[in-house]
C-alpha cells in the first residue's frame, strides 16, 4: 500500500482499520455514493456551555464527521479567525482537560459520529502524552491531527496515539511532491487531509480543477477516504469538491458565523447555535447536491 | 541522541536534536522547504568559497573582527576580575543581529530566493535584515508586533528608510511570538519564492544549528584577539552574555565549550523579578514545551498555553530560548542566571559613565551579572562579555524610566 518508508519505526502503512467509527462513516458514505462533510468548530467557543449546544446539533444538520479544535495560544497554521476563535475560548475558561469533557458529554448522546481533534502538539505535551491518550480514548475521540507534528517527529504522539487505537491524520499539501508523499501517507488512518491551497486557514479559496488533479495524485498512493479543506466557504464551493474528492472540509466559514452571533464581550447572542446549525444544513445540501455514482 | 560525552560541540544530530530539545515541529506545508534549506545549508558549508564570501561582507561590510577592549575603569571600579568587552556593538546597524542576516542572505541568494521575510521585536533584527536586503537587492517584510513597534519607533523608521515594509503584527498579543507566528504563516503561503530569516537560534531544524554558526565568528575572535592581551594560548575563565533567543551567547560560548576550564554564564531578563511571573526567563521560570518548530524551554500554562514573556528589554522578551541552550542547561555546562529590570538600568548607567559605552539594556543584563560576579574572583581571572549591541535605540525608553523629560 504505502511505499518505503525514509522515518525510523517500521509499522503501519495508510490502511483503514476496520471496526473504528471513522471507518464505518465513510464506509456508509461509500455506499451512499456520497461525499462526507466534515465540520471543524473550536473547543469552547465562545464559552463551554455554547460550544456543546453547537456541537450537539452538527450532526442533525448534517455534519459527517466533527473537528474539534484544541484551542492553543500560538496557532502558527490558521489564519485570524480560527485563532480568535482559540482565543475566546481560552478567555472564556477552556482548557484540554475540558476539551475532552466536551468530547465525553457529546457522546452521551451520539455513539455514530466520529469526532476528531485537530491542534497543536504544545498543550498535549504540557498534559502528559500516555494520560491525554488514555483520557482521549475514554472521551470517545477517533482521530487526532496535530498540526506541528509532521512524520520527522512520529515518535512523540503519532506511535503512541496509533498504539491506544486511535487513527492518526495527516496533512498532505501542494508542496508534498511525490517523494515526499509515501512518508507523509505512511501511518496515516481514517482519512487524508487535503490541504488545498498553500497558505493558512481561511484565506484563500482553492481551484476546482487543481483539487480534482491533486485527489488522483493522492488516490495512486493511498485507498484512504481523501477529505480536502483550506478556504471552503459555500455550499456551491462544497459541491464542487464533493464531486472531486470523499469529504469537504469547512471550519473558517463555521467559526465566522460564531463570531458574528456574539455581542461586544463576545457572549453568545440567543441563536448562535441555530445560526451555526443553518449554515451547516447548506452546506450539507452543497456536499449532496455533489452525488456521484457510487463507486 | 548521537552526542558523545566527551563534545558539547557536536549537536544536533541528524534530526535536529540537541539532548531532547530542537526538532522540526512545523506543519507540513513548510517541511519540503525545511529540508531544502538544511540540504542547502549543508552543502554551503562544504563549500570554501560560502565562507570566503561571509568573510568578505563580515570585514568590509559589518567592520569584523570587532574589537576585544579591556575595560580598564569598570574592572578597576569592581576590584576583582579583569573585564573585557567583545565588542559587538560596533559592527554596521549596532548589533551582533548582522552576522546572522548576512550569512542568511548569502544561503538564500544561494537558493535562488527573490523575497526575504523576518520577524523582529526591538527591531534590531529587523534592521539587521532590512540592511542586507537593501545592499543585495531583495524585497524584504518584516514581521514586527503593534506593541513593539509604538515602543520602538526610531528602528521602524530605519527598516522604511532600508526599504523593508514593515508589517504591525495585531494577532494574539502583538508581540515578539505573534510576529514569529505571522513570518511563518507568510512563509506557508509564499514557499516557492521566499526565504525566511529568523533572527535566533530557535525555529525549526537547521535554524538554531545554522544561525549559531553565523554568530560564532564572535567566540572564534575572541579566543584570537586575547591572545593580545593574555599571551598565546591564554583561554578566558568565564564568558558572560545576555540571552533573548540567544544568539548572540551561542556565538561566544560554542568555541570554547569543549574548553573545561572556561566557565560560562547566560544571564535572563527577570524583569520585575522571576517571582512577579513578568519575566523573559524561559531556563529560570519555565519548562519544556514545544513552539516555533522545536522544544526547548517555554514561559507556558499548566494548560501548554504561552504566556507573555516581560522585559524592560524589548530585545529579550521571548517566551521561549534556543534549545541548545536548553540542553547545555539541562547537561550543566552552561550556568544560566536571570538580571532584573532594576539591575539591568543600573549596569547601563555604570558602563556608561565608567567607559563611555552606551550599552543596549540586552548587554546590560550581562553586565549586570559581571558586576555581581566580578568582584568575587581574583584580579588575575579574565572575565569576557558580549557587548552585542549599543544603546542609541534605547536613551529614550531609559530616559523615559529615569523620569527624563527629552
Amino acid at each position: 500500500m504505502t511505499a518505503t518508508l525514509s522515518v525510523n519505526g517500521a509499522d503501519g502503512g495508510s490502511a483503514q482499520r476496520a471496526g473504528t467509527r471513522l471507518g464505518r462513516r465513510f464506509a456508509a458514505l461509500k455506499r451512499e455514493g456520497r461525499a462526507g462533510l466534515v465540520t471543524f468548530v473550536t473547543a469552547g467557543d465562545p464559552d463551554p456551555d455554547s460550544a456543546f449546544e453547537i456541537l450537539k446539533g452538527l450532526p442533525a444538520a448534517g455534519a459527517d464527521v466533527i473537528e474539534l479544535g484544541m484551542p492553543f495560544s500560538d496557532p502558527m497554521a490558521d489564519g485570524p479567525a480560527i485563532q480568535a476563535a482559540g482565543l475566546r475560548a481560552l478567555k472564556a475558561g477552556m482548557t484540554l482537560r475540558k476539551t475532552l469533557d466536551l468530547v465525553r458529554r457529546f457522546r452521551e448522546g451520539d455513539a455514530d459520529t466520529p469526532i476528531v481533534l485537530m491542534g497543536y502538539y504544545n498543550p498535549i505535551y504540557a498534559m502528559g502524552v500516555d494520560r491525554f491518550l488514555a483520557e482521549a480514548v475514554g472521551a470517545g475521540v477517533d482521530g487526532l491531527i496535530i498540526v506541528d507534528l509532521p512524520p520527522e517527529e512520529d515518535a512523540e504522539l503519532c506511535l503512541p496515539a496509533r498504539e491506544a487505537g486511535l487513527d492518526w491524520i495527516r496533512l498532505a499539501t501542494p508542496t508534498t511532491d511525490d517523494a515526499r508523499l509515501p512518508v507523509v501517507l505512511s501511518r496515516t488512518g481514517g482519512f487524508v487531509y487535503y490541504v488545498a491551497i498553500m497558505g493558512i486557514t481561511g484565506t484563500r479559496s482553492a481551484a476546482a480543477v487543481e483539487v480534482e488533479k491533486a485527489v488522483q495524485r493522492l488516490k495512486r498512493h493511498t485507498d484512504l477516504p481523501i477529505a480536502v479543506g483550506f478556504g471552503i466557504r459555500t455550499p456551491e464551493q462544497a459541491a464542487e469538491i464533493a464531486r472531486a474528492a470523499d469529504a469537504a472540509v469547512v471550519g473558517s466559514a463555521i467559526v465566522d458565523v460564531v463570531r458574528g452571533n456574539l455581542d461586544e464581550e463576545n457572549r453568545a447572542k440567543p441563536g448562535l447555535a441555530a445560526a451555526v446549525h443553518g449554515l451547516v444544513r447548506s452546506l450539507a445540501e452543497g456536499v449532496r447536491a455533489g452525488r456521484r455514482q457510487p463507486r | 541522541m548521537t552526542q558523545s560525552l566527551n563534545t558539547y560541540r557536536s549537536g544536533p544530530d541528524e534530526t535536529g536534536h540537541f539532548g531532547i530539545y530542537g526538532g522540526r515541529f512545523v506543519a507540513e506545508t513548510l517541511m519540503p522547504l525545511i529540508l531544502e534549506v538544511e540540504k542547502a545549508y549543508a552543502a554551503a558549508r562544504q563549500d570554501p568559497s560560502f565562507q570566503e564570501e561571509f568573510d568578505w561582507y563580515a570585514k568590509h561590510y559589518i567592520g569584523r573582527p570587532s574589537p576585544l577592549y579591556f575595560a580598564e575603569r569598570l574592572t578597576e571600579h569592581l576590584g576583582g576580575a579583569k573585564v573585557y568587552f567583545k565588542r559587538d556593538e560596533l559592527n554596521h546597524t549596532g548589533a551582533h543581529k548582522i552576522n546572522n542576516t548576512l550569512g542568511q542572505i548569502l544561503l538564500a541568494r544561494r537558493m535562488g530566493k527573490t523575497r526575504i521575510i523576518a520577524e523582529t521585536g526591538a527591531g534590531q533584527h529587523g534592521v539587521a535584515t532590512a540592511t542586507v536586503c537593501a545592499r543585495f537587492n531583495l524585497p524584504c517584510v518584516v514581521y514586527m508586533g503593534a506593541t513593539d513597534i509604538e515602543r520602538q519607533a526610531p528602528n521602524v523608521f530605519r527598516m522604511k528608510l532600508l526599504g523593508a515594509e514593515v508589517v504591525p503584527v495585531t494577532s494574539g498579543t502583538g508581540t515578539l511570538k505573534d510576529a514569529m507566528n505571522d513570518a511563518l504563516r507568510d512563509w506557508v503561503a509564499n514557499v516557492e519564492s521566499t526565504f525566511y530569516i529568523i533572527g535566533t537560534v530557535a525555529g525549526p531544524h537547521p535554524y538554531p544549528a545554522m544561525v549559531r554558526d553565523f554568530q560564532s565568528v564572535i567566540g572564534r575572535e575572541v579566543r584570537e584577539q586575547l591572545a593580545e592581551f593574555e599571551g598565546p594560548g591564554r583561554l578566558p575563565d568565564t564568558l558572560v552574555a545576555s540571552i533573548g533567543g540567544g544568539s548572540n551567547a551561542m556565538g561566544l560560548f560554542h568555541p570554547f565549550l569543549d574548553e573545561p576550564s572556561v566557565r560560562m554564564v547566560g544571564v535572563e531578563a527577570a524583569g520585575h523579578g522571576i517571582e512577579t511571573g513578568e519575566h523573559a526567563a524561559s531556563l529560570n521560570g519555565g519548562r519544556p514545551g514545544v513552539l516555533h518548530g522545536n522544544r526547548t524551554y517555554l514561559l507556558q500554562t499548566d494548560d501548554g498555553q504561552i504566556i507573555d514573556a516581560y522585559s524592560i528589554s524589548a530585545g529579550l522578551d521571548y517566551p521561549g530560548i534556543g534549545p541548545e541552550h536548553a540542553w547545555l542547561h539541562d547537561t550543566g555546562r552552561v550556568d544560566y542566571v536571570a538580571i532584573t529590570d532594576r539591575e539591568a538600568l543600573d549596569a547601563f548607567q555604570l558602563c556608561t559613565r565608567l567607559e563611555g559605552i552606551i550599552p543596549a539594556l540586552e548587554p546590560s543584563h550581562a553586565l549586570a551579572q559581571v558586576a555581581k560576579l566580578a568582584p568575587e574572583l581574583p584580579k588575575d581571572h579574565v572575565l569576557v562579555v558580549n557587548l552585542c549591541g549599543r544603546g542609541d535605540k534605547d536613551v529614550f525608553s531609559v530616559a523615559k524610566i529615569l523620569g527624563v523629560e527629552l
